[in-house]
């Protein structure tokens, strides 16, 4: 691992010129970016197979009450004592490309502690474990498509794409639509975080605007007086054409 | 007026300890006599083993239904949910237990998830012999438990991934 991050820098700048220069715009993620060196091996070189979705992708998988205990929102409580780090709420809408709420669905959330280390077993890097935070929650969306969790703010953390690579702070998304076709993981990002334009891994959303999407915003209505600060963001799924019948979850 | 859509990112190495649950790759009890194994090895460009990845399923009922019943994350053994998910082991090999799907042209969807992988794919595992002209590389084999069905990300052999034309915004 010799490369340096002005070597990864390099790239990405020169992949954005040419992006700059092409006059296209691109909503999504690349597949291939070769910055990031673990998608060298494992993007697809051809392109999709377009066909029409069948009865089955129209739908998605159901969650409910029995599956998600609502204190699974609150990833503060999960252990005898409180979480060191930035205690904040993270709430938003998940709706489709028409705006329409993406009602009690699950979304899934994991995140590293307010050291930057995750709990996994292969996060070995010399930041502390906390033993009041595991950094997991679950929660099913609202009648108005809004989920909303409690926990702390994660840090940054070294990585090895590349010599002293760091990932500015984020916390994991998962995320299920009305329709099959609309399964998103993905993750959310703070406000004016400076590693933003050294990570291969956000840059690889090559358009500007798209990428911003990703980066919640600060909202101080959202704050808890001596509590809690907050941090708003909103999710659109792609997709949705199936007519809403009766029996749809309202 | 159609909003933007929120881009993907990687599932990243770490997802191990948030993803996965017990019983989530087992639709159906082990040992029930319907029971059938959908197996296959998730291989990158090299032809390596991906020991990182975590793929979904979601399928037809026997009887050709659409399952509409909650309760994934809690298996009762009875209710089919249609819908599990199942991290791949040290070598790149994932499996399920599941019924056979029904329906005219039975089909397994698929999604994948990796490190390294920077959006989801798509793609379908059909029972063998059931998947349309211009799709028969998505043909499972069978085995005597089941169903084999290899997903190879990138080179010779690469997996026919799908996209779906109602995607009003191109990704």
């Amino acid at each position: 691992m010799t490369e340096t991050q002005g070597d990864i820098s390099a790239e990405i700048e020169a992949i954005s010129k040419e992006y700059d220069a092409s006059g296209t715009v691109e909503h999504g993620v690349r597949l291939d970016y070769p910055p990031y060196r673990s998608s060298i091996l494992r993007h697809p070189t051809k392109a999709p197979f377009q066909l029409d979705p069948e009865e089955l992708e129209l739908w998605a998988p159901v969650f409910g009450q029995r599956d998600v205990d609502p204190l699974e929102a609150d990833l503060t409580i999960q252990h005898r004592g409180e979480p060191v780090g930035e205690r904040m709420t993270v709430t938003g809408r998940v709706t489709d490309g028409e705006g329409r709420p993406v009602r009690h669905q699950l979304v899934e959330i994991w995140q590293a502690n307010a050291g930057g280390r995750y709990i996994h077993q292969r996060d070995q890097h010399p930041a502390p474990l906390d033993p009041n935070f595991t950094g997991m929650g679950r929660c099913l969306t609202d009648g108005d498509g809004t989920y909303r969790f409690t926990t702390i703010k994660p840090g940054p953390y070294p990585w090895r794409n590349h010599q002293n690579a760091w990932r500015p702070a984020h916390i994991h998304f998962s995320l299920f639509g009305t329709e099959f076709t609309q399964r998103l993981i993905t993750q959310m990002y703070f406000p004016g975080d400076p590693l933003f334009a050294l990570d291969p891994i956000y840059q690889a959303i090559v358009d500007p605007a798209a990428r911003d999407r990703l980066v919640a915003t600060y909202d101080h209505d959202l704050t808890t007086p001596e509590w809690a600060t907050g941090y708003r963001w909103d999710i659109v799924l792609t997709g949705s054409h199936r007519t809403p019948v009766e029996g749809d979850v309202e | 007026m159609t909003a933007a859509p929120t881009p993907g990112q990687t599932v990243g190495p770490f997802f191990g300890y948030a993803l996965p649950f017990d019983g989530d790759s087992e639709l159906v009890p082990l040992g029930r006599p319907d029971a059938v194994r959908l197996t296959g090895r998730v291989l990158d460009g090299a032809g390596e083993g991906v020991p990182d990845a975590i793929i979904e399923l979601w399928q037809l009922a026997p009887d050709g239904s659409v399952p509409r019943a909650e309760g994934s994350f809690q298996r009762d053994g009875y209710t089919f949910t249609g819908w599990g998910r199942a991290s791949t082991d040290r070598t790149g090999r994932y499996s399920f237990t599941t019924l056979r799907p029904g329906g005219p042209a039975p089909y397994f969807g698929l999604t994948i998830f990796a490190r390294g992988l920077l959006h989801r794919l798509f793609t379908r595992a059909y029972l063998p012999g059931a998947a349309p002209a211009g799709l028969r590389s998505l043909d499972a084999e069978a085995d005597d438990r089941g169903f084999v069905f290899d997903i190879r990300l990138q080179g010779e052999g690469e997996t026919v991934f799908l996209s779906y034309t109602h995607d009003a915004v191109p990704l």
